[in-house]
């Protein structure tokens, strides 16, 4: 015999009422758990995402939808912009490199993301197989792309028009698979890159074969002829220097037709809206969690008038005032413990079915099988609430009367 | 050996109970007879170290059961006096066993092969692994006498033993704790209202209530 088990043998008395006050802690918890691996996820991967990147230009429209599509590709762009007014600006002295993009395409609701070699650099990326891009068609693929849609270098497909899946298809220019990359666990893992070249010429409505035939730029901006006008939807911008910051987004917005927005700047924004929605969540949760420590008062309050008797005779037989105190606590406990367990599991289990549902959103690259640091602040605040749930019923225990009890 | 000195209880200024001294030497019994009402759990609540009187003493082995306070005094109690209550009062949630290792576990004591020992001895070995709800009344009063005994006590006290048990049973229980006091070198106090077993023990007194 030992105290856990006694605590245990008493709990199993009624173990509708014990499972229901773990479940209903359990789900509190659960929701907290999930709030903590998507807000620690989510920001790194923002942040991850962003690395390396100052500023992006684009077309005029909201900044954050700027930001979006062409650093997280989770929005659509708000329009292109053309290549010389492009070109000049990446000329600026407070500009140490430029990475054009251009976007518009999909392939199965995978966006084909036209760029240069830098986008590579500036993620860090390995191959799996293959190599980089060096003729228009050529494409990278992303690791989930290639692990999802079971494509391997040498493989061909053909694009849609648009962002999303169900568009209609460039059936006269399909791609060629030339490079799988290895897992990077940003972005471009669910990306299909390609040259600003494919973009273009997949849109032409001629055909000009010498040009399949040529190289596409690897770095800074492709070459056009003096008779073609050519757009690209956004730039990456890195910058030279500090005073860059200053003067540079300013700049752009008050003199050119373009629009600057600075990724941190409007991903604090964003969090900062995203946060009173997790603050009334959390709120929520906490309410639950609230009942459910009520729960487990009631229940051990309750209890423990049925079980006076019980606690007399213990006394009777040599248990201390403390030891049947420390029972009733470790009871409290007990329940609570096992819902925080619970907790963490079932909130693992949501993130995963919120990932599996929306493989390609905004929680793409968010993983359920990650446990944090922080989620042993949920055992403990859920040990917290086991002691105060059971202080008052532990100290009537502690007060019990044997010979009142024994003679009643 | 267990001692009563001077004691005097009273639960209001109107009643008082007058307990006489005696002393019960280990491996002897001794049999408290009285009306209901008359004070003898009480008493048995006051040697048992449960209610504290208002004077007088209670010695075990010339320990004085009162000087001791708080957690030495349960700690006492668990390992010295073993208590046989009215009814059998056997903790439901737990099984034979695990009711009669109790006692040892509250005074840190290994229990395994003891509670083997006073099973086999009350004869309900084979009710080691049952559940409290499966067992006859008699069943459930060997047990109950077993987990008073399982810390081998220097004084083991029975509350009315006798009083839901038929004739032959309630026989046989008394021969029981007294062959077992004999065993333990215990000192045994009943205390009853029970005609029937009079004549089993030798040794008795009455007591009194007295209204003022």
């Amino acid at each position: 015999m030992n105290m856990l088990k006694l605590g245990w043998k008493y709990l199993m008395v009624k173990p509708w009422n014990t499972g229901l006050n773990i479940l209903l802690l359990a789900l509190g918890l659960s929701i907290i758990t999930v709030l903590i691996l998507i807000q620690d996820q989510f920001e790194n991967k923002m942040n991850r995402d962003a690395a390396g990147i100052d500023l992006v230009v684009g077309a005029k429209g909201s900044p954050l939808q700027l930001v979006l599509s062409s650093v997280y590709h989770i929005d659509f762009p708000t329009g292109n912009i053309p290549l010389d007014e492009a070109g000049k600006l990446s000329a600026n002295r407070l500009i140490k490199n430029t990475i054009p993009m251009g976007l518009g395409d999909n392939y199965q609701g995978y966006r084909i993301v036209g760029t240069n070699h830098d986008y590579l650099e500036l993620y860090g990326t390995e191959f799996a197989s293959g190599q980089a891009w060096r003729q228009p068609f050529d494409v990278v693929l992303g690791s989930v792309v290639a692990e999802r849609l079971e494509l391997e270098v040498g493989d061909t497909f053909v694009g849609s028009h648009g962002i999303a899946a169900a568009s209609h298809e460039h059936d006269e220019h399909p791609y060629k698979v030339v490079g799988v990359l290895g897992s990077g666990g940003n972005v471009v893992d669910q990306l299909i890159l390609t040259s600003i070249e494919s973009v273009w010429y997949s849109h032409d409505d001629e055909h000009d074969h010498e040009k399949m035939e040529q190289e596409v730029a690897t770095t800074g901006l492709p070459e056009i002829t003096a008779d073609e006008t050519r757009e690209i939807t956004t730039l990456l911008v890195q910058y030279r220097n500090p005073i860059a910051a200053v003067q540079l987004p300013r700049m752009v917005n008050s003199r050119t037709s373009l629009q600057a927005a600075s990724p941190s700047f409007e991903i604090s924004r964003l969090f900062e809206l995203l946060g009173v929605g997790i603050s009334l969540i959390r709120g929520l949760a906490l309410v639950i969690v609230s009942i459910a420590a009520l729960g487990i008062f009631i229940a051990l309050y309750n209890s423990l008038k049925e079980r006076k008797y019980d606690l007399a005779v213990m006394r009777a037989i040599g248990a201390s005032k403390g030891q049947l105190f420390f029972l009733i606590i470790l009871e409290g406990l007990m329940l609570t413990s096992m819902g925080a367990l619970f907790g963490i599991l079932i909130g693992h289990f949501f993130l995963f079915i919120l990932v599996m549902f929306n493989e390609q959103g905004v929680m793409s690259g968010l993983t359920a099988s990650v446990f944090l640091r922080r989620e042993w602040w949920i055992v403990v605040y859920a040990l917290i609430v086991g002691v105060l749930a059971s202080l008052i019923p532990a100290w009537n225990a502690y007060r019990t009367d044997i010979a009142t009890q024994l003679t009643k | 050996m267990i001692s009563v000195d001077s004691i005097q209880f009273a639960y209001n200024k109107d009643q008082t109970f007058i307990i006489p001294d005696f002393e019960i030497k280990g491996g002897e019994a001794l049999l408290v007879l009285g009306k209901s009402g008359s004070g003898k759990t009480t008493l048995l609540n006051i040697m048992g170290g449960l209610l504290a009187p208002q004077q007088g003493q209670v010695l075990i082995d010339g320990v004085s059961v009162y000087a001791l306070k708080g957690n030495k005094r349960d700690k006492f109690r668990g390992k010295h006096i073993g208590i046989i209550f009215q009814k059998p009062h056997i903790l439901a949630p737990l099984t034979v066993e695990e009711n009669i290792s109790l006692p040892r576990f509250f005074v840190n004591k290994p229990s395994n092969e003891k509670v083997d020992h006073f099973l086999s001895e009350l004869d309900i070995l084979d009710k080691k692994r049952s559940t409290i709800q499966t067992l006859s009344e008699g069943e459930a009063q060997r047990v109950s006498i077993a987990r008073a005994l399982v810390n081998e006590p220097k004084v083991i006290l029975a509350d009315e033993p006798t009083a839901s048990l038929d004739d032959e049973n309630a026989k046989i229980v008394v021969n029981l704790l007294k062959e077992q006091a004999a065993k333990l070198n215990a000192a045994l106090l009943i205390v009853t209202h029970d005609q029937r077993i009079k004549d089993q023990i030798e040794q008795r007194i009455t007591i009194t209530r007295k209204d003022l």
